[in-house]
């Protein structure tokens, strides 16, 4: 069952009605059999690997938390009798032993991972660019990724005692397996999630209409932009299309993964608001960021803090790093100073890049982001001097300019998804410098990539509507809480959305609008 | 915690760190910034800072900072 089909809206819309029927102490578990239920849908051959997640996780994290409860019980029982030092030297004793679980659950967990990612993903079905975006499609266990990062991050959050170990097997059972989720996340913290999930919900109009009618900006986005505008970029990665057709095809490749990847989580948001659930935001206005680092804080959001959290910090703050720190300091003044974060910067990137896939494509597509947040971060103080010269943060104009800078730029990385074989993708970004065939903009070369005029008419309008949403919540805040004041107007657009949905999403024979971007990785 | 005061300011002379209490809320230190007061505090006072205590409530403030490294020295 793929959350863009009816079989889907009539699951998600009985379960909501069961949800608010059912005593509120068993909602949990209702949510618990419908993720199940969803999971199965999917193929009953990927139901050993949640499960495989979920015992490990579990079993790890109770051994984890026993030796926790005994350190506890001993240090109060001899709290008068032990030195600091004795009492360091036992918690340490305890880490060590919780450092074995820690470590066995993870590799066990990721060489899974590893191996379905090497294995279970075609590279030849990916660089040919079937028919049907097969690159989209691609024969991992539904939302392995992102199930396992969320149930991985929680073990480590009991290793560090900052989470408390749930010793309820059912209820970890569902905070790794909670269906909105599986598809393509966000990547949840264990307390910011699953409190919420044991939690009773009485029934709330406004959230369930919210949530209703996010889902519904959420299908917009996907089925009438992303999935229309989906042809032209599998049509524009044929060999032949070079030079500004390049440039075209990473323009129509934002706006689709856009599309795809904002609108799948819209879903997702949504369905879990409907059922009084909170989930973290995965996005803020990325297309609007003025330099990487701030377009990294509003993309894939709970990946980065995921990255972040459980891999460039560790890196960038243990022991041989903070000794590389103070001898690189010392030779290298302060760039040595910044050494290990770049180090880590690498590492970070290097994960990230694989996450997605371990073809060399996305290697690559992960060194050039670090590549560039690097120099811009070395040539900062250069910026900084430039801007107070010529007063250019004062000046509206320049903000634009910065925007369309990094939009142009985060578009030429991006197009390296597309690319399995890196060679291609160099090939096309060194046409950029050779090539300069912008009669392809009139020549009658766009409407040879799949797309008709009123396909075009239709990407057009939706674009702009999408940024005028977007320009109205960066100024303004939430949209749906504006329109809160004009019954009759929140119901007309609700309405025209529907409408537009059902008759210009894009449907028809082949149409598999099963697939987002990112279940495949 | 004048030393520490010093080591901020030389990272972001513009930020008034007696005061600002909303350093990671408001953006103002960034994941780089961290890191880099990580490695100064290791310099300078000897304690390191675990990933685990990299935490927004511990970077807020320089007063929530050094509170962060009297606890981290004290153990």
């Amino acid at each position: 069952m793929q959350i863009v089909s009816v079989s889907f809206l009539l699951f998600a819309a009985l379960l909501l009605i069961a949800y608010y029927l059912i005593p509120r102490k068993g909602q949990w578990l209702l949510l618990l059999a419908a993720s199940y239920l969803f999971y199965l849908w999917a193929g009953v051959e990927y139901l050993a690997f949640i499960l495989f997640t979920t015992l490990t996780t579990y079993g790890a994290t109770m051994l984890m938390d026993r030796n926790l409860r005994k350190q506890a019980g001993f240090l109060a029982e001899n709290k008068e009798s032990l030195t600091r030092e004795q009492r360091k030297s036992y918690k340490a004793g305890v880490k060590k032993t919780n450092r074995v679980f820690l470590v066995l659950c993870l590799v066990m967990n990721f060489t899974i991972l590893g191996l379905c990612k090497a294995c279970l993903v075609d590279p030849l079905r990916t660089a040919a660019g079937s028919g049907t975006f097969s690159f989209l499609t691609l024969g991992l266990p539904l939302g392995i990724s992102f199930y396992m990062f969320q149930s991985m991050g929680y073990v480590v959050d009991v290793y560090r005692e900052t989470a408390k170990a749930e010793r309820n097997p059912l209820k970890i059972a569902l905070f790794v397996s909670f269906f909105p989720q599986l598809v393509q996340g966000p990547i949840s913290k264990f307390g910011q999630l699953a409190p919420q999930l044991y939690a009773p919900h009485p029934f709330d109009g406004r959230q369930v209409s919210f949530g209703l009618q996010r889902m519904l900006w959420g299908y917009f986005k996907k089925l009438v932009i992303a999935d229309r505008i989906a042809a032209a970029v599998i049509a524009l990665r044929a060999p032949e299309y070079t030079g500004v057709s390049f440039l075209v095809l990473t323009v129509f490749y934002a706006v689709q993964i856009y599309g795809d990847f904002t609108g799948g989580i819209d879903v997702t948001v949504g369905l879990a608001q409907a059922l009084g659930i909170t989930m973290p935001e995965n996005f803020i206005r990325p297309y609007f960021s003025k330099n990487i680092a701030e377009y990294w804080r509003r993309w894939h959001i709970s990946l980065g803090e995921w990255m972040k959290d459980y891999i460039f910090y560790p890196i960038s703050v243990s022991q041989p790093m903070l000794k590389l720190s103070k001898s690189a300091r010392k030779k290298l003044g302060n760039f040595g100073k910044r050494l290990p974060v770049y180090v880590a910067s690498v590492a970070t990137w290097f994960v990230t890049g694989i996450w997605h896939g371990l073809t060399p494509n996305f290697v690559v597509w992960g060194m050039l982001n670090c590549f560039v947040i690097v120099v811009s971060e070395e040539l900062s103080p250069l910026y900084e001097r430039f801007h107070n010269r010529f007063h250019l943060k004062e000046k509206r104009w320049y903000g634009g300019f910065e925007i369309l800078r990094m939009f142009l730029l985060m578009n030429l990385i991006r197009a390296c998804d597309l690319f399995p074989h890196v060679g291609n993708y160099f090939v096309r970004l060194g046409s950029l410098f050779t090539t300069f065939n912008f009669h392809i903009l009139w020549d009658g070369t766009l409407m040879k990539l799949g797309l008709t005029g009123l396909d075009y008419g239709i990407l057009a309008g939706g674009c702009a509507l999408m940024l005028a949403v977007s320009l109205v919540q960066e100024k303004k805040g939430n949209v749906r809480e504006l329109l809160q004041g004009s019954t009759a107007l929140r119901y007309c657009l609700i309405f025209l959305l529907l409408v537009i949905v059902l008759l210009m999403g894009s449907y028809g024979i082949g149409y598999n609008a099963s697939s987002f971007i990112y279940t495949g990785f | 915690m004048e030393k520490l005061l010093e080591i901020l300011n030389e990272l972001h002379p513009e930020v008034d760190f007696e005061t600002e209490e909303r350093l990671i809320d408001d953006k103002i230190l960034d994941s780089f910034d961290i890191v880099t007061i990580v490695a100064e505090i290791d310099a300078e006072y000897d304690v390191a800072i675990p990933a685990e205590e990299l935490i927004p409530e511990n970077f807020n403030s320089a007063k929530a900072l050094w509170a962060l490294v009297e606890r981290l020295m004290e153990e």
